[in-house]
């Protein structure tokens, strides 16, 4: 693949006169209204894995989708074929469809006066010269750094850097077309320490718009090794009520729990625990989480959301309270409240946080469990229940004291949130939910 | 030539101006120095989906994907590129993308073609044209009234229906050159309950390589599909009831069929020949050493006609087998495609699977089910003096480093002097794999298979797989409620 044909910002004229002709086709063949959204993609992996290359993988992916409706009847269509008879018969297919679907009051575009208008510039896209050779050199560097770190580190489960680039375009039969171009590039170390028969598997990672900004191989290979090594050793505990400290990277998790269950899909389901949650306090009164979609060169920053409208700073929660749904347009319209410009998700959720680092967290906790990995799916929604597989140390005196492992930690996500002791000041910086490690009052922890 | 072969390459090959004819010269492209093994992977796939909530068909959709994938392999590297266009051009650019891993070496060659005389496990026709759309509206519309009819505790019914019809052709440079037409269906119903102001969620459904009117199939006095509303809505009304689980270790008897879940995490993942040949498998190194309890043989097997998991070849062009992994306890085989199977020295199992053109094949499962054993599940239950039943699971999860898994109920009850009493909630188990596996103490006669509902995840790949078990019973495994 050569540089010429790279994707870009200089794809998008193309891909929104491509928007334009499905509408049109669309239009043609009897929608009363569409949209549509097309993207391009292209990407390099390379993983290495005990100092050998191991793979080298090219991607170029290249789509659209369609929705379309026949007055309140909607029908949905996509595709990987590229050429006009592929637009055409993917617009009579979602037209087929919308043909046997039921009347839905709520279906339907947004209304056309709430299209975004301005796009602000967010600077998504910083392509990354790299070669599949210089990529290989990075990974193995990293590799390396990773088993000098300590002679326990014998094996590895891979290091891998990649690249990609995309463009996308939404548009709608109100005449809204945006888009933008984007990168991301990560690199990810998996390494496997070993000692008395046990063997221990651990990663470490960044992704970032811009390959340059990325951490250094050095680190992201030293950070891999000891967390594998620190785990050596992991034992379960005996069944305890312990306050818990979850890690920033898996605190994460926990505000992508609440965000789900305020979401508009499943409040109108009647599947969260938090319908009718509207003006709760639901978290301490220190509290704020809030969305800030304008971010240059975030991860997670957009200007229009998937239903055309302009995304917009705003808090979800003030002084602990929920003080706004995440609606779409037609969550919106089934809850009878207008949308929040969150059709397809949050745009980098904030959440406030103190001063104290994860070190200054395990003082105050005490004693109880520091969470560094979470398997399995063990929540339910509909109740707020919530039991999870769970590894991480033991915490005495502030102070960790063995690696833990092979136990569980279960509550209530609403006596979790209420339970919100303190937010560190660590954050983690590679996630849309930008938090500190959350210590929690009290949880069930389960083992021997 | 087979009529599947002539079949599938006239429809992906065709409209690019390709032919089967055409393939050896393709490959050579890829064969060069260096190169040990090479093959072409030319997929396409058709796929709907119809959702009714709300008492109506809000929404239905349809997806068209083909491509090819080009993969050169050389020593352990692998060189991967892939094209949603299937013309000579595309092959010759993502071929001279994939080889680029090459090192120098001997010159590969292209082998001579054949292709295995495999049984055909699932039929040739298209799953999703036999009914038409005003049929499937009108079954889902069906199943809700039929549903919402049950219970006036019912506040809410989702009601889907999904089909995937695929062909796949794959030719490789050891000179396999396979072809395959699979069919996957899926019906699901799930429901909300609210009693008291509490409430509950139910699921339940079940699919198969097979069509639409598998739905429609009379079992017992109704049809598949409102089958699964009634279990439902069964499951969503038992958890009404639902007392907290119990937190700590204790005995747990799982149910037969779905809960297989437990042999998939807990064995099946730790036994796929790449985390082996890599070492980074707590199973690793241990092939004749017994890693379970005598009580337990555990199959994978691909060739169990229109089940979910099954494959007449796999995506390599090798035909699936029933692979013996464990047998009366002892570790007997290991799951392989083509590339783990050449580095450990031994033949592929047919397990080589990819969830499309666009990834890697990789070792994974098909169908994983322990053989029956002799207790009376009723026997089971009662040798229990306190201890959780668990009738049904949700998802798990495995680290196959260090053996440690996961998975959750979705319905259980506590088990109190040999008597099944209260249900309790979703509560997530965890322990080890080869140690829970030693601790199976009691083998039920009822073996069953899941009803076809099961996906696994590895790498980022999503294949369908099934599952299956007879009722079993484990001395100790650490249970994660919040009771007592």
């Amino acid at each position: 693949m050569s540089s010429t044909d790279i994707v870009g910002p200089q794809a998008l004229p193309e891909l929104q006169a491509k928007v334009e002709r499905i509408i049109a086709e669309a239009r043609r063949q009897g929608a009363t209204a569409s949209e549509v959204s097309v993207s391009v993609e292209q990407g390099l992996s390379t993983s290495v894995r005990q100092r050998e290359v191991e793979t080298v993988e090219f991607n170029r992916d290249e789509g659209f989708g369609i929705t379309l409706y026949l007055g309140q009847r909607k029908g949905s269509a996509s595709t990987s074929a590229s050429g006009d008879a592929a637009i055409q018969e993917t617009v009579a297919a979602a037209l087929a469809i919308a043909r046997h679907a039921s009347e839905d009051e709520a279906a339907g575009l947004a209304d056309a006066a709430l299209m975004a208008r301005e796009l602000p510039e967010l600077d998504l896209y910083h392509p990354w010269a790299i070669t599949p050779e210089r990529a290989i050199e990075l990974a193995l560097d990293c590799e390396a750094h990773a088993f000098d770190t300590d002679t326990r580190i014998r094996n590895a489960d891979g290091t891998s850097v990649s690249t990609h680039q995309g463009c996308r375009v939404y548009g709608n039969s109100h005449g809204f077309v945006g888009g933008y171009a984007s990168t991301r590039h990560s690199l990810s170390c998996v390494m496997i320490a070993e000692a008395d028969g046990q063997m221990q598997r651990d990663y470490w990672y960044d992704v970032n718009r811009q390959g340059e900004l990325l951490g250094a191989p050095a680190y992201i290979g030293r950070r891999a090794a000891e967390r594998a090594v620190s785990r050596l050793g992991a034992r379960p505990v005996p069944t305890c009520e312990v306050p818990v400290l979850f890690a920033a990277e898996l605190a994460t998790g926990l505000f992508s729990h609440f965000l789900a269950a305020v979401s508009g899909g499943n409040l109108y389901r009647k599947s969260s625990f938090l319908e009718g949650a509207l003006g709760e306090r639901l978290f301490p009164e220190w509290l704020t989480l809030d969305e800030r979609p304008h971010i240059p060169r975030a991860m997670a920053s957009a200007s229009f959301d998937g239903d055309g409208l302009a995304t917009y700073a705003k808090p979800f929660v003030a002084n602990g309270e929920l003080v706004s749904y995440v609606l779409g347009t037609y969550s919106g319209r089934k809850l009878g409240m207008p949308s929040t410009a969150n059709a397809g998700g949050v745009h980098n959720l904030f959440v406030s946080h103190g001063e104290e680092d994860q070190k200054a967290l395990l003082k105050r906790m005490g004693r109880g469990l520091l969470v560094t990995e979470l398997m399995g799916q063990g929540l339910n929604l509909v109740t707020g229940d919530y039991s999870r597989g769970a590894g991480g140390y033991w915490v005495e005196n502030g102070e960790i004291q063995f690696p833990v492992q092979e136990v569980t930690i279960a509550g209530n996500l609403r006596d979790m949130f209420r339970q919100i002791v303190a937010v560190g000041s660590d954050l983690e910086l590679r996630s849309n939910i930008r938090t500190g490690s959350v210590l929690i009052e009290k949880m069930t922890v389960a083992g021997s | 030539m087979t009529t599947m072969l002539h079949r599938v390459s006239e429809h992906l090959l065709s409209p690019g101006g390709l032919s089967l004819d055409a393939l050896p010269a393709l490959l050579g492209e890829l064969a060069g120095p260096g190169i040990d093994a090479a093959d072409l992977y030319f997929h396409d796939q058709i796929s709907e989906s119809w959702v009714l909530e709300d008492g109506i068909v809000k929404d239905g959709s349809f997806n068209l994907d083909q491509g090819v994938g080009v993969r050169a392999l050389s020593g352990e590297k692998t060189g991967f590129a892939y094209s949603n266009a299937i013309t000579a051009a595309a092959l010759g650019a993502a071929a001279r993308a994939a080889r680029s891993i090459a090192r120098a070496g001997q010159e590969g060659r292209v082998q001579a073609f054949s292709s295995p005389d495999v049984p055909r496990l699932y039929a040739l026709d298209n799953p999703l044209d036999v009914l038409d759309r005003a049929q499937k509206v009108e079954l889902l519309k069906r199943i809700d009234v039929a549903t919402r009819a049950l219970d006036p505790r019912i506040k809410q019914v989702t009601v889907s229906l999904a089909g995937v019809w695929e062909r796949i052709l794959v030719a490789a440079l050891d000179g396999s050159l396979g072809a395959d037409i699979r069919p996957l269906v899926r019906f699901n119903v799930s429901v909300i309950v609210e009693q008291n102001g509490r409430r509950e969620r139910g699921s339940h459904g079940g699919g198969g390589r097979t069509d639409y009117r598998f739905f429609l199939d009379s079992v017992g006095l109704e049809d598949r599909a409102t089958g699964y509303a009634r279990e439902a809505l069964r499951q969503a009304l038992v958890n009404l009831e639902a007392i907290p689980a119990p937190a700590g270790t204790l005995p747990v008897v799982l149910g037969s069929g779905w809960s297989g879940v437990l042999l998939h995490e807990a064995v099946g993942h730790g036994l796929e020949g790449d985390f082996n040949r890599k070492g980074s498998s707590a199973y690793s190194g241990r092939m004749g050493e017994r890693v379970a309890s005598s009580l337990c043989t555990i199959v994978d097997d691909g060739t169990l006609a229109d089940r979910r998991g099954s494959l007449s070849i796999d995506d390599e062009g090798t035909p699936t087998h029933c692979t013996t992994l464990i047998e009366n306890g002892v570790l007997k085989g290991y799951m392989q495609d083509k590339l783990n199977a050449r580095l450990m020295g031994v033949a592929p199992t047919g397990n080589g699977r990819r969830e499309s053109y666009a990834h890697l094949p990789m070792p994974r499962m098909t169908n994983t089910y322990m053989l029956a054993g002799e207790s009376d599940p009723e026997e089971i239950i009662r040798s229990v003096k306190k201890g959780i039943y668990c009738a049904s699971l949700g998802g798990g999860q495995v680290d196959i480093t260090s053996g440690k898994f996961v998975f959750s109920t979705s319905e259980a009850y506590l088990i109190e002097d040999g008597k099944l009493g209260a249900p309790v909630k979703g509560a997530t188990l965890i322990g080890n794999g080869p140690e829970v596996m030693n601790k199976v103490s009691m083998v039920g006669n009822d073996l069953a298979l899941d009803s076809g509902v099961g996906t696994c995840g590895k790498d980022g790949q999503s294949v369908p797989v099934g599952v299956g078990q007879p009722t079993l019973k484990i001395d100790g495994i650490t249970v994660g409620g919040t009771g007592a």
